[in-house]
């Protein structure tokens, strides 16, 4: 046994004998292998389908509303909104997302029941996570910047123009429950 | 033998084609067995079996000014678009801009003080449970064809 050990050792000590553009090659493909592989993976936890297998329910609510159907079938699926596009910060998202594996687990919210109980919590989080980061998922499709205020409506250009505009407010301070029901509004600031 | 089957056969084909024919006569307004009488209804001249292909939704106004009253204590009309806007047991997205505390900051109309009160006049601290559908009483407005000509007018005060 010992000598098997010390047979394995001295072989990784050792510079191996195969060229070091072999070596480089292998390296180099497997990069390719395993990038392609991780990003192939996570795309595939972006999509509907994969939320769907345990939000169902919510994910039906969305078809009601402009993100889902709408006159231009342009649509939004979950991870549009839910989760951030620049990689770092998809990244530090999916992380996070483990904890909510742990929930999954426990069973926090595998009944309706458990689900309308917790939704004030759920969307709350949600809230102050686009409050944070200044509703940056929206202004991926929603650009300030192109906004052409003589084709809102009244209601919005006042809004637009000023609390927007001037950085007071940030698009989910007013567009709470564009893509799914409410939780309790009650103590909710502007309801 | 042959015969009297192909007398039996052929009476029975003609029988057959003529319980047809009354019974397209039923449904055809135009020979008199219509199941609406020929009368015309809000339906059209849809028979009674027949259920009408719905109408083109309306377009809503998307946002304009607020439309004046046509009698006194009307329930004041939806200028503006509401759809998605939910009314809920767990959220009012109309009282998000039309009630007190937030009418003043949205630039909307506020309800009525009537709203807080109960059926039997008792004064309540927030919109009463019968006043919390909006929608009974409130609606939008399009502009289409009248279904039904009236000749409607204005009380001489809110002419």
């Amino acid at each position: 046994m010992k000598q098997l050990i010390k047979l394995f050792w001295k072989r990784l000590s050792s510079p191996s004998r195969a060229a070091a553009g072999l070596l480089l090659g292998l390296g180099f493909t497997g990069g390719i292998l395993f990038w392609g592989a991780f990003n192939t993976g996570m795309e595939a936890t972006n999509t509907e389908a994969f939320c769907s297998a345990c939000h169902a329910p919510i994910v039906a609510e969305v078809r009601e509303t402009i993100h889902y159907s709408n006159r231009s079938g342009v649509r939004a699926i979950c991870s549009d909104c839910h989760v951030p596009h620049p990689w770092t910060d998809k990244i530090v998202r999916k992380v996070q997302a483990s904890k909510e594996l742990v929930a999954y687990a426990m069973g926090t919210i595998n009944t309706t029941e458990k689900f309308r109980q917790r939704r004030g919590y759920l969307a709350n989080r949600e809230w102050q996570r686009m409050k944070e980061n200044d509703s940056q998922e929206c202004r991926n499709c929603h650009n300030f910047d192109y906004m052409d205020f003589s084709e809102q409506g009244q209601r919005s250009v006042v809004q637009h123009s000023t609390a927007l505009a001037s950085g007071e407010k940030t698009c989910v301070d007013c567009h709470k429950g564009i893509s799914h029901k409410l939780p309790d509004m009650h103590g909710v600031e502007g309801w | 033998m042959r015969k009297l089957i192909t007398i039996l056969l052929l009476t029975g084909v003609i029988a057959l084609a003529h319980g047809q024919d009354n019974g397209d006569q039923a449904g055809d307004p135009e020979a008199g067995g219509s199941s609406n009488g020929g009368q015309a209804s809000l339906r059209g001249l849809t028979q009674l079996d027949v259920t009408k292909k719905a109408d083109a939704f309306k377009r809503i106004p998307k946002d304009r000014s607020p439309y004046v009253s046509d009698y006194v204590y009307q329930p004041p009309l939806i200028p503006h678009r509401i759809r998605g806007y939910e009314i809920s047991t767990n959220a009012n997205k109309c009282l998000s801009c039309h009630s007190f505390k937030n009418a003043r900051d949205a630039g909307a109309t506020k309800i009525s003080v009537t709203h807080y009160g109960t059926r039997e006049g008792q004064v309540l601290s927030d919109v009463s449970p019968r006043r919390y559908f909006c929608l009974q009483c409130h609606v939008t407005q399009s502009d289409t064809a009248v279904l039904v000509e009236n000749d409607f007018k204005r009380v001489d005060s809110l002419r």
